[in-house]
């Protein structure tokens, strides 16, 4: 399932940004058009939700959707170009070592959570209460919240629609390449799910790092 | 707590999902009702509330409250129907495809199903189902996606979905992604969309019944993956009608014990 690198690797020594997301916690950084984030899935089987926004206009955002049928295929992978509600492209998966990731599974909620594997779990920590903490800063809210990205997320569907979340298939060290074609916000909630595979029931910490855009 | 008190609980939480994945895509399949027939099901006229036909390339907004049901007419068989609807009282409560697909473990919509909101609450019901060929994943059709298909730009379920939400107070930030009725996507096993023209059938319909007070828009638009366009069109009658609530025994309730937690998280707004 690993793919190779479209382009040469990036240096690590190079990169402009690193910071170590802890596990179950929120991250955002602005990411201009042309600059990489690496998200690094430092040890192994760590699910990552991910949105976009357009910085000059948020209301202009990741659409699962829009990216799916613009690729007419249901995985994200390298060489996958994130489409906008607008149609736009906004960034593209320029590096995979992980080969699977999920677009259709949303992200967890105490109130979905409920749902699935009962009234105990509303009180557990989810990915949606990240993204609320989190897009605050930007002057957004639970209405923007939309289908999001599940970077290192195993989410077969099958021809018979069958829709599971399995285990993982990244390994330590897995990482995904984003190269922003805009200039984006870019969220992400480490994962804190553990009713289900997504994070091998045992949330982990990530790794992120930005690149500047290369000299021309 | 321990390694191995972390250990037990990780354990015992794989067992569940365990569990609860065998019975969610096997005995609740099992369980589902069979598809509608499509000359049964009539709705006796004193239950119908009003009637709209929606041309081809249109939309229409239709207020259902709690206890109504909305029936969806592709009379020529060559229409597709995409959806978005919002909660009346707080319409940052919405459709949520991830959740519906997620939650009842499968992408195939059908009748038995529901969809869900975001708030772990049933939105509607399929209640009757003649096709059972349904999207929730590719979504509708676009500016970008009507240009690619005619090579000019056309009428498209986004412009439709902003020009009805606006007429709601609502705007770009406050449309979900879409569910489309009378749109057989499937995938094969390399994870690529396909289209099965032969799902779809003149009269087919639905019924939506609406499990809390909800504004829903309905974009008559060919689905983007209709290879039958710029043809796949026609017009498609809605039917606002009374409808029972969801009974103690109803099918789309007992489904699974995450439908019986659904229905009743949604029945505890109107307690």
């Amino acid at each position: 399932m690993t793919s190779p690198s479209v382009t040469p690797p990036l240096d690590i020594s190079s990169a402009s940004y690193a910071m170590d997301v802890p596990a179950e916690r929120p991250w955002s950084r602005i990411i201009k058009r042309g600059q990489t984030l690496r998200i690094i899935d430092s040890e192994g089987q760590q699910a990552v939700d991910a949105l976009l926004y357009c910085c000059d206009d948020p209301a202009e955002r990741y659409s699962a959707q829009d990216t799916l049928r613009v690729q007419g295929s249901a995985y994200i992978d390298l060489g996958t170009r994130l489409v906008s509600n607008r149609g736009r492209v906004m960034a593209t998966i320029t590096a995979d070592t992980c080969g699977r990731h999920d677009t259709s599974a949303g992200c967890c909620s105490c109130e979905s959570n409920a749902v699935r594997f009962g009234e105990a779990t509303r009180y557990q920590h989810a990915c949606r209460e990240n993204f609320i903490l989190e897009l605050s800063k930007y002057g957004l809210s639970k209405r923007d919240i939309v289908a999001n990205l599940n970077f290192f997320m195993n989410v077969p569907i099958d021809p018979a629609g069958n829709f599971t979340v399995v285990d993982g298939i990244s390994a330590p060290g897995n990482y995904v390449d984003i190269t922003a074609e805009i200039d984006v916000i870019f969220v992400i909630s480490n994962c804190p799910q553990i009713n289900n595979p997504c994070n091998d029931f045992n949330p982990t910490p990530i790794r992120v790092l930005v690149w500047d855009a290369p000299a021309v | 707590m321990s390694r191995d008190t972390r250990g037990e609980i990780a354990a015992a939480n794989r067992r569940r999902y365990e569990e609860l994945r065998a019975a969610g895509q096997g005995d609740a399949v099992k369980s589902l009702p069979e598809l509608t027939a499509r000359d049964t099901a009539p709705i006796a006229p004193q239950a119908i509330i009003s009637t709209d036909d929606v041309p081809a390339g249109w939309y229409a907004t239709i207020q259902l409250r709690r206890g109504e049901a909305l029936r969806i007419v592709d009379t020529t068989g060559r229409s597709s129907v995409a959806m978005i609807g919002w909660r009346q009282e707080d319409t940052s409560e919405r459709i949520n495809c991830a959740d519906t697909v997620k939650v009842q473990w499968t992408a195939a919509l059908a009748k038995g199903r529901v969809i869900l909101s975001d708030m772990g609450r049933v939105f509607m019901s399929l209640i009757e189902d003649t096709s059972g060929a349904h999207d929730v994943l590719v979504g509708g059709s676009t500016p970008a996606s009507t240009l690619a298909a005619h090579g000019a730009p056309s009428r498209n379920s986004h412009e439709n979905f902003l020009a009805a939400a606006a007429k709601l107070g609502l705007g770009l930030r406050d449309i979900p992604p879409c569910v489309t009725f009378f749109a057989p996507v499937s995938l094969d096993p390399a994870g690529r969309f396909l289209w099965d023209a032969g799902r779809k059938q003149p009269g087919d319909f639905v019924d939506l019944r609406a499990e809390m007070n909800v504004s829903v828009v309905l974009s008559n638009c060919a689905h983007p993956l209709d290879p039958a366009m710029p043809a796949a069109s026609g017009p498609v009658t809605l039917i606002r009608h009374r409808a029972p609530l969801a009974a103690p025994d109803d099918p789309c309730r007992t489904l699974s014990p995450e439908m019986v937690r659904a229905f009743a998280f949604t029945d505890r707004l109107f307690a």
